[in-house]
């Protein structure tokens, strides 16, 4: 198992940047999900660390080895990582354990030791007994699970995964993800692990990086980056938030910030100095009242403009009066109509700064 | 290094001789004037009068090759007719067959002693000359024999139309009729200019066909005029036959400018997603249309070769045919009885496949540095790999001929009158073929493949050959066929670079045609004609595991 420190790393093509002075440490054995929607960067992030793109700017190490930095380049080559492609990259002329095999011939180890570690690696991924097929027999699962065994016959330090489940179907995707983790488990290796899918990074990784637009928006333990999002951008994806410009008046002692949200003053934690902030609210974090009862306590209050059925209950979608454009969602257990007047108190929300630089 | 090894090979065998072309032709007259070279023989009254009849026979003969190339396109394409397959093999015919093969079996079917006509008492009387020894017999010819490229463009342009636009049309009413000139020649008008400038391109490079129709007719066109003025006065009027091939290479480049230009403003955004068009049923009309067809078939393409076939196996010009004269010993003749023959039968042998291996194993590592790699050089580079195929032949004839008539640096010996210079000429011009089908085929599959294996530590040979080749290699080898096809029966490049024991087959067909010994000619035209088709069969076979596009003829 490998670290890897990125070191405010760029990749710019013509006049797009694809990587914009990302800087970041994964430490030995940890499974870092890049996490961000299409076009963020993510891939060619990866493909820097692998060696198949060539950065810009900055410096990348892979455990204590230099692997690219102003002066010097190694090629992919060289760099002794493991790689799972999103199309699997299978070599279709060669056999399952031909595939496999393939680094190792070329790392040149005798025959007999290379029999036992393809044989290990294809048993690490449940497929003993199929070394003599070829790739075009296999199901997406299997073909998947050999691009895998094809990086862990190697013994990398560094495992790269780009969007590795992306071609296969919802049920399969599930069983993968569990099986990366124990393969992750028992191999001790450090796995970074590209995917747009924010519950599957959530499933596997222990650290979580997201891109957006090529720079780095926040890198937080799951739980972290669910509970306490550094800006709109990433509120906005994790979780799907709806962001609702507030104005945040004073930071408590404790950290809570007093916001007027609509005209209404409201205690929300969150991470917002004084001035205009955005206040993060998911379904879940609303908790719909009667409109008499929202207007006693001084409460915010909204409009339904649509309710669909999702059986666990209805989701509104809701336009809070004194706010033009910024739509709410909650979940209501009984129909609303559309036009319909409502009350708003919140069980959660994290405020943010309104202007993130991002 | 691989890169280096590639450009180092088009330097030498591309660069240098059309560098070479444009250096002597633009060079000062005999009286030291600038461009007097150019500005003399460009204003020659016989430079003249051969621009003219390449020009004129140039824009007819694509026009005739437009209209056959269109109609046996959208006939083949739109209708239910029968016997596609057969059809469409015997409209592939001239790309098989050499030009001046194809002149040698018109020549042999319409001349007075034809084998075919004379019995019908349709032929010319005996002693009259052959019409086709004419202006209007090499527009004829050359017409029949470019119409597979306008086949090919029209066929492929139909072949991306999407079922929908006919669809629709049927669903607004309108007839079959109206469909085709109002929806369907709009939708591929381009791709007719397209195969007609080709066609064109082709044409005024055409050796075979103005030599064998043209010399003996007296009407000179370019090639033949650069033939004949090297051929009488030696390498001394290099520099001035070279400013006659530079009209015929400014040609062909504005022609396919004019190309290039045409397909980027003609583009019609149509969703390519859909399915393919449905063919026309043409119910009761369906047997006359497939007559109608086969008939234009027969009579130009399948009459000449049985015309070619007939003269071989008859004892002497103007003896009929029958059962009694019939004779095998213009073969025995052709095939054993003539040293120059045989040496030409070995030398086009050792050419074609030493150019069909050179340029296939060439072409592997090129297509993978410029499509898989995406090196911008080694794009460059392929752009100037097509470049000897796309100018006319003869130019690069006289760019070969004054880049290597000189002795070679260290070596000391010249190139010139050996086995060699033909042997430079052919891997510069025919590089494309084997590149084309290899760079097609490397398209298709996906860089992460070579990124998997660099990934897992191989080098950029080990990939080539364990990753890259078994993946090539049915690509590489159709090219490599194609190539062996179109050098063994070539004459365009040789016909100014062979020398005295060093004939091609095609020279050596020319020369026993110009020697007056037709019938041995024919023999010799079929049995390389006979190697030719056997080749194509192999590529066909083979051609039906590879992706669609690999072999022109199935495009």
């Amino acid at each position: 198992m490998a670290s890897l420190t990125l070191d405010r790393l760029g990749k710019s093509f013509g006049a797009g940047r694809a990587v914009d002075d990302v800087s970041l440490t994964v430490q030995p054995g940890a499974f870092l999900a890049l996490l961000g929607p299409s076009g963020c960067g993510k891939t060619t992030l990866l493909r820097l660390v692998a060696g198949l793109e060539r950065p810009t700017a900055g410096a990348i190490r892979i455990g204590e080895r230099v692997v690219c930095d102003d002066r010097s380049f190694v090629e992919p080559e060289a760099r002794g990582l493991g790689m799972v492609f999103q199309s699997y990259a299978l070599w279709p002329h060669m056999s399952v354990a031909g595939n496999v095999g393939f680094g190792l011939k070329v790392q040149g180890l005798t025959p007999a030791e290379r029999r036992r570690r393809v044989a290990a690696a294809l048993e690490t991924v449940g497929l003993g007994g199929y070394g003599a097929r070829r790739p075009a027999e296999l199901s997406g699962g299997q073909r998947q699970r050999v691009a895998l065994a094809r990086c862990l016959a190697l013994e990398p330090p560094l495992i790269l995964l780009d969007e590795p489940l992306a071609n296969l179907d919802a049920h399969l995707r599930g069983a993968m993800q569990r099986e990366f983790r124990r393969i992750h488990r028992e191999s001790g290796t450090t796995f970074v692990y590209v995917t747009h899918d924010q519950s599957e990074a959530m499933a596997l990784a222990d650290r979580i990086a997201v891109l957006d637009r090529g720079r780095l928006q926040q890198i937080a333990s799951p739980t972290e980056l669910w509970r306490a999002p550094a800006n709109a951008m990433v509120a906005g994806f994790i979780g799907g938030a709806a962001m609702l410009p507030v104005d945040v008046v004073a930071v408590e002692p404790d950290g809570t910030r007093r916001i007027t949200l609509a005209g209404q003053v409201l205690a929300v934690p969150g991470l917002a100095e004084p001035g205009a902030g955005l206040l993060a609210l998911r379904p879940a974090d609303v908790e719909l009242l009667p409109i008499e009862a929202a207007r006693a306590s001084r409460l915010p209050t909204a409009v339904v403009t649509d309710s669909v059925y999702r059986g666990d209950g209805f989701v509104c979608d809701l336009r809070v009066e004194g706010l033009a454009d910024a739509p709410l969602q909650a979940v209501a257990t009984a129909a609303l109509e559309p036009g319909a007047a409502v009350g708003l108190r919140l069980r959660g929300g994290w405020v943010v700064p309104a202007s993130d630089g991002g | 290094m691989l890169l280096a090894l590639v450009a180092v090979y088009l330097a030498v065998l591309t660069l240098w001789p059309l560098g070479r072309l444009l250096v002597e032709a633009l060079g000062p007259g005999r009286d030291g004037a600038p461009l007097g070279l150019l500005l003399d023989q460009w204003s020659s009254r016989s430079t003249e009068r051969a621009l003219m009849n390449t020009l004129g026979a140039g824009v007819l003969s694509a026009l005739l090759s437009a209209v056959i190339g269109t109609a046996m396109a959208f006939a083949v394409r739109l209708t239910d007719i029968r016997g596609k397959t057969a059809m469409v093999f015997v409209l592939m015919l001239p790309i098989l067959i050499p030009p001046q093969i194809t002149a040698l079996a018109w020549i042999d079917l319409v001349g007075p002693s034809s084998p075919i006509l004379a019995p019908l008492g349709l032929a010319a009387p005996y002693g009259a000359t052959n019409p086709l020894y004419s202006f209007g017999g090499i527009v004829f010819v050359m017409g029949i024999e470019n119409s597979t490229l306008v086949f090919l463009a029209v066929r492929a342009a139909l072949a991306a139309l999407p079922r929908d636009v006919v669809e629709a049309a049927r669903v607004v009413g309108a007839r079959p009729v109206t469909i085709v000139l109002r929806v369907v020649l709009p939708l591929t008008l381009s791709s007719i200019l397209a195969g007609l400038i080709l066609a064109f391109v082709s044409a005024i490079g055409n050796f075979g066909v103005p030599a064998l129709l043209g010399i003996p007719g007296r009407v000179t066109v370019l090639t033949t005029l650069i033939y004949q003025r090297l051929n009488g006065f030696g390498p001394s009027v290099l520099g001035e036959v070279g400013a006659l091939a530079l009209i015929l290479v400014l040609l062909a480049v504005a022609a396919l400018v004019v190309r290039a230009r045409l397909a980027a403003r003609h583009a019609v955004a149509i969703d390519r997603s859909g399915a393919g068009l449905e063919p026309f049923r043409l119910g009761r009309a369906r047997r006359p249309a497939e007559l109608a067809v086969w008939a234009l078939l027969g009579t130009i393409s399948l009459l000449p070769l049985a015309a070619l076939l007939a003269t071989s196996l008859t004892p002497a010009v103007g003896v009929p045919l029958g059962w009694d004269t019939a004779t095998l010993d213009n073969y025995r003749f052709a095939l054993v009885g003539n040293d120059a023959t045989r040496r030409a039968f070995l030398n086009s042998f050792v050419l074609a496949s030493a150019t069909a291996i050179v340029c296939a194993g060439l072409a592997v590592p090129l297509a993978y540095l410029s499509v898989m790699r995406r090196r911008r050089f080694a794009r460059a580079l392929d752009l100037v790999a097509d470049t000897p195929y796309a100018i006319p032949g003869m130019a690069l004839s006289i760019g070969v001929i004054m880049a290597f008539l000189p002795p070679l640096p260290l070596l000391g010996v010249s190139l010139y009158n050996t086995l060699w210079i033909l042997l430079a000429a052919y891997l510069a011009r025919f590089l494309t073929l084997a590149l084309r089908p290899v760079v097609s085929g490397l398209e298709t599959i996906e860089p992460a493949l070579d990124e998997a294996a660099r990934i897992v530590g191989a080098g950029t040979v080990r990939r080539l050959w364990s990753i890259v080749l078994p993946a090539a290699a049915p690509f590489a080898g159709a090219g490599a066929l194609l190539i062996f096809m179109t050098a063994f029966n070539e004459l365009t490049v040789s016909a100014l670079l062979w020398s005295t024991g060093h004939e091609t087959l095609g020279v050596v067909v020319f020369f026993l045609n110009y020697e007056g010994n037709a019938t041995a000619a024919a023999a010799l035209a079929v049995v390389t004609v006979a190697v030719t088709l056997a080749l194509a069969g192999l590529v066909s076979m083979s051609a039906r595991r590879l992706p669609a596009g690999t072999v022109p003829w199935r495009a």
